[in-house]
């Protein structure tokens, strides 16, 4: 590079200084300028990355930037989501939450390096995923009714799987089994899969687990499920009755999904991304792909930042009576 | 009957499709492009290469591609996908016997002997009838899905914690066996491989054990670190050690031919059909099947063969028949995926996830509700395996070329890839750091006449082992009779401790070395 050049380049990057010190009005419009890294705490494949996929799909569309997602796995998600703490808050890095990594990991790790509320900021709640109480398919009660009567006659003989410590399948469980007030032997799995085959196999009794994984197996007569814990019935499910409708209105569970980014991220970035998100989930095609998994969209009252930082505080609240610390 | 051979048509169909693609270059004129046998063939290359570069797995390449797959057709992204797995058991063997690094542990056994037959100057037979045997595994493994997967899926289903238990039990029996030298040592080191799974956190009560309070080590040590470890660099240490270049030197000169003689294949045609059958059986069961399947090909042969001293100093059936297992059972493996949409393992549960991205959720309805897809998947297998025979059988002679890399080159090149390999399993800089550890502890290993297979195996069997063991005793209330009375469970056992007698059996006679120990000197 000769001197003449150096001079041009300098000139050059003085003005780009000279841009970049613009009053910050003018600057925040242009974000986003790169593209955006969506840290996803689990495989990818599973039901947080597969809704994450779908909805960041359109809000790229929205915002003129790519969003890359990264999977980042390991204990329960919290590995994933304390990186994400740590990330800087420009709106370059954010992360899809979900039901365990911002709720029911705070009792279950009492050494958590993060917590939801303070080391985050809320952006939008993407979809509910509801819990099915599900039993194998030859377990004798023939309603939900029934199954409560049963599980409390027989307490010290049912088995109940689940899909490994913090799992939904497993908080979910122990919130099913503290309404009912019992404390059946939990069998743990690692993951849904295998937990899956010991309920189709029939050596576990029952078994709480999200519905996107269960409705194959329902449909094919495999397993059986009492009830949604949701307040509606499912479209994908429209036979099985709402934990309401069967009896146990206090069993109500969803592994809701939502975007969360580092705190202190601007006010306007929020907002923008919210704006994306809130496009993406009014978009027919996201809707009906979302609608196929077994997903709840949430309305429109509950997009806002404001009401997913209540849904946090108030699933908090919900879970730590109900979830035992790890090594306990 | 009829039914199967309509199947495979539709299969073969899906796999033979033509997409007609008109480029505005050519002024309207399309051309017919297989695209489904090219997604085929990129899948068995992207495999044959991750199971070649040390330590980068399939289940961490499969999920790194993934995300590339969500743009192609749902049957399209499955053949790829699969042809990445099996497409990394081949390739997973061409380390362990070129360079003594196993990269899963389906090949470990493969470099017991395979690894001794390169030293021989037999990398070429050796890599060449691994790659007949999983090509034979493959195709009767396909046949079997189309036949009887539905039939086998009850024995997937049979298989409860008690079971399973057993089996890892008898697994741990065959683990001794793999040992040439003494039997005593076998034990100490599967204990430690044992000890060594049991860091990371408990599977009841998700408290932390043995991690000292280190966040890396919270989800257990990984396969990767450790055969890296005590494989890989323990063998590079060992080599760099006086004497070790020379000795390198020799290897390289006496390479002899490249394909197997007439006696290798008659010695190995019988050691391959064993391990095929052996391993469609055991790759069913999932969680844990496939894993045990190549070492109990091994031993099955090491027990029959009426010179088991062989074994361990390059003896081709000791490649042939662990190869084929592990080939087989990667293929029957999808038995519960395709049958019940229940994936088996880690990389099928990605493989669900790639379904379920296309809106496609897998369920026992799968074969009636997606034939294309499936009967799709399953002839692209033997396509697959066909490719892979004619990717690897040439690519033979480049990689015993590789052999006369001078060892001051090779060996920085294999620590390269293998630290590449270990840090991109979970972005981990301690995973490196670890590798490096067991490293230098291998090398004391080998030094004192442990070997590092049986420590391998402890630990891979380990988590399986303690997890059925507890949720057995969890579903029996602590019963310990359940091992007994379940039919599966006691026929298990019962063959471990005739093994187990067999084993102890003449070394009460003193007459013990015919058995285990075939000592060198």
């Amino acid at each position: 590079m000769n001197l003449h050049s150096r001079i041009l380049a300098a000139g050059a990057l003085a003005a780009l200084a000279g841009l970049s010190a613009l009053p910050a009005q003018a600057q925040s419009p242009a974000y986003p300028t790169r593209a955006i890294t969506m840290i996803v705490p689990f495989a990818a494949g599973g039901p947080t990355d597969v809704i994450s996929r779908i909805v960041t799909a359109h809000m790229a569309q929205t915002l003129g930037q790519s969003i890359i997602i990264e999977n980042v796995v390991g204990a329960g998600g919290t590995t994933a989501t304390t990186r994400a703490a740590r990330a800087t808050n420009d709106g370059y890095t954010l992360i899809t939450g979900h039901m365990g990594t911002h709720a029911a990991s705070v009792p279950l790790y009492p050494k958590l390096a993060y917590h939801p509320e303070k080391d985050f900021e809320p952006i939008a709640l993407l979809a509910g995923t509801p819990i099915l109480i599900l039993a194998k398919k030859d377990f004798a009660p023939k309603d939900l009714k029934e199954f409560a009567t049963y599980v409390k006659a027989n307490v010290d003989k049912v088995n109940a799987a689940h899909a490994g410590v913090g799992s939904v399948s497993h908080v979910s469980c122990e919130l099913l089994n503290s309404v009912l007030e019992i404390k059946p032997t939990g069998v743990p799995f690692n993951g849904t899969g295998p937990a899956m085959n010991a309920l189709v196999g029939g050596q576990v009794d029952y078994m709480c687990d999200q519905i996107v994984n269960a409705v194959p197996q329902i449909k094919g007569g495999t397993i059986k499920a009492y009830a949604i814990a949701t307040p509606e019935r499912n479209p994908s499910l429209p036979d099985v009755p709402t934990t309401k409708e069967a009896g146990l209105p206090a069993f109500q569970a969803q592994a809701w999904n939502a975007i969360f980014a580092p705190k202190g991220t601007p006010p306007e970035v929020i907002a923008k991304l919210n704006a994306a998100a809130v496009k993406a989930l009014d978009d027919e095609n996201v809707r009906k792909r979302l609608l196929d998994l077994g997903s709840v969209i949430p309305p429109t009252a509950e997009r806002t930042p404001a009401s997913l930082a209540a849904l946090v505080k108030s699933e908090i609240a919900k879970w730590t009576p109900v979830v035992k610390p790890a090594g306990n | 009957m009829g039914d199967v051979f309509s199947n495979l048509g539709l299969g073969f169909g899906v796999v033979f499709q033509l997409v007609q693609w008109t480029p505005a270059f050519l002024g309207g004129v399309s051309i017919p492009i297989p695209v489904n046998i090219l997604l085929c063939l990129i899948g068995a290359l992207v495999g044959t290469l991750v199971g070649v570069l040390p330590g980068i797995g399939t289940i961490a390449t499969v999920a790194m591609l993934l995300p590339i797959t969500f743009g192609l057709p749902p049957v399209g992204a499955l053949i790829m996908l699969a042809g990445i797995y099996y497409g990394a058991q081949y390739g997973g063997s061409t380390t362990s016997i070129l360079v003594n690094i196993p990269g899963e542990a389906g090949s470990v056994v493969t470099a017991l002997d395979g690894f001794q037959m390169a030293k021989q100057g037999r990398a070429g037979p050796a890599l060449a009838i691994a790659a007949m045997g999983s090509f034979f595994a493959g195709c009767v493994a396909t046949v079997l899905i189309a036949v009887l997967g539905a039939p086998l899926t009850k024995l997937a289903l049979a298989f409860g914690p008690a079971e399973y238990f057993s089996l890892m039990v008898l697994g741990l029996i065959f683990a001794v066996v793999l040992a040439k030298g003494s039997v005593l040592k076998a034990i100490a080191m599967i204990v430690f491989g044992l000890l060594l799974s049991m860091v990371g956190s408990d599977i009841e009560t998700g408290a932390s054990r043995m991690a000292f309070n280190i966040p890396e080590l919270a989800d257990g040590l990984g396969f990767a670190t450790l055969a890296m470890g005590l494989f890989g660099f323990a063998e590079i240490i060992r080599n760099l050690d006086a004497g070790g270049e020379t000795d390198r030197q020799l290897v390289q000169q006496k390479v002899t031919g490249l394909m197997p003689t007439r006696k290798d294949l008659k010695d190995c045609t019988p050691a391959i059909l064993r391990g095929t059958a052996l391993g469609s059986i055991l790759g069913i069961l999932p969680g844990g099947g496939a894993v045990i399947a190549s070492f109990a090909a091994y031993t099955m042969e090491k027990k029959i063969s009426k010179n088991p001293e062989r074994f361990g100093r390059g003896a081709i059936e000791g490649v042939a028949a662990p190869e084929s297992a592990n080939n087989a059972a990667a293929q029957t493996s999808f038995i519960p995926l395709l049958t019940l949409g229940i994936p088996p393992n880690a990389v099928m549960a990605l493989m669900v996830g790639a379904m379920t991205i296309h809106g496609i959720v897998p369920g026992p309805q799968v074969m009636q509700k997606q034939p294309e897809l499936v009967w799709g998947m399953i002839a692209s297998m033997w396509v697959g395996n066909l490719m892979l025979l004619i990717i690897n059988l040439p690519l033979v002679g480049i990689w015993v070329r590789l052999l006369r890399v001078p060892y001051r080159l090779m060996f920085p090149s294999i620590v390269v890839f293998c630290a590449i390999g270990i840090y991109s399993v979970n972005n981990a800089p301690t995973d490196v750091m670890l590798a490096g550890a067991f490293g230098l502890l291998g090398y004391w290993l080998i030094k004192h006449d442990f070997e590092p297979a049986p420590l391998l195996l402890g630990m891979v069997l380990g988590p399986l082992m303690e997890e059925n063991l507890r949720r057995a005793l969890l579903i029996s209330r602590g019963d310990w009779t359940v091992f007994a009375t379940r039919p599966v469970s006691a026929v298990l056992m019962a063959i471990a401790a005739f093994l187990l007698v067999l084993a102890v059996l003449p070394s009460l006679r003193k007459k013990r070395d015919e058995v285990f120990v075939e000592s060198e000197n």
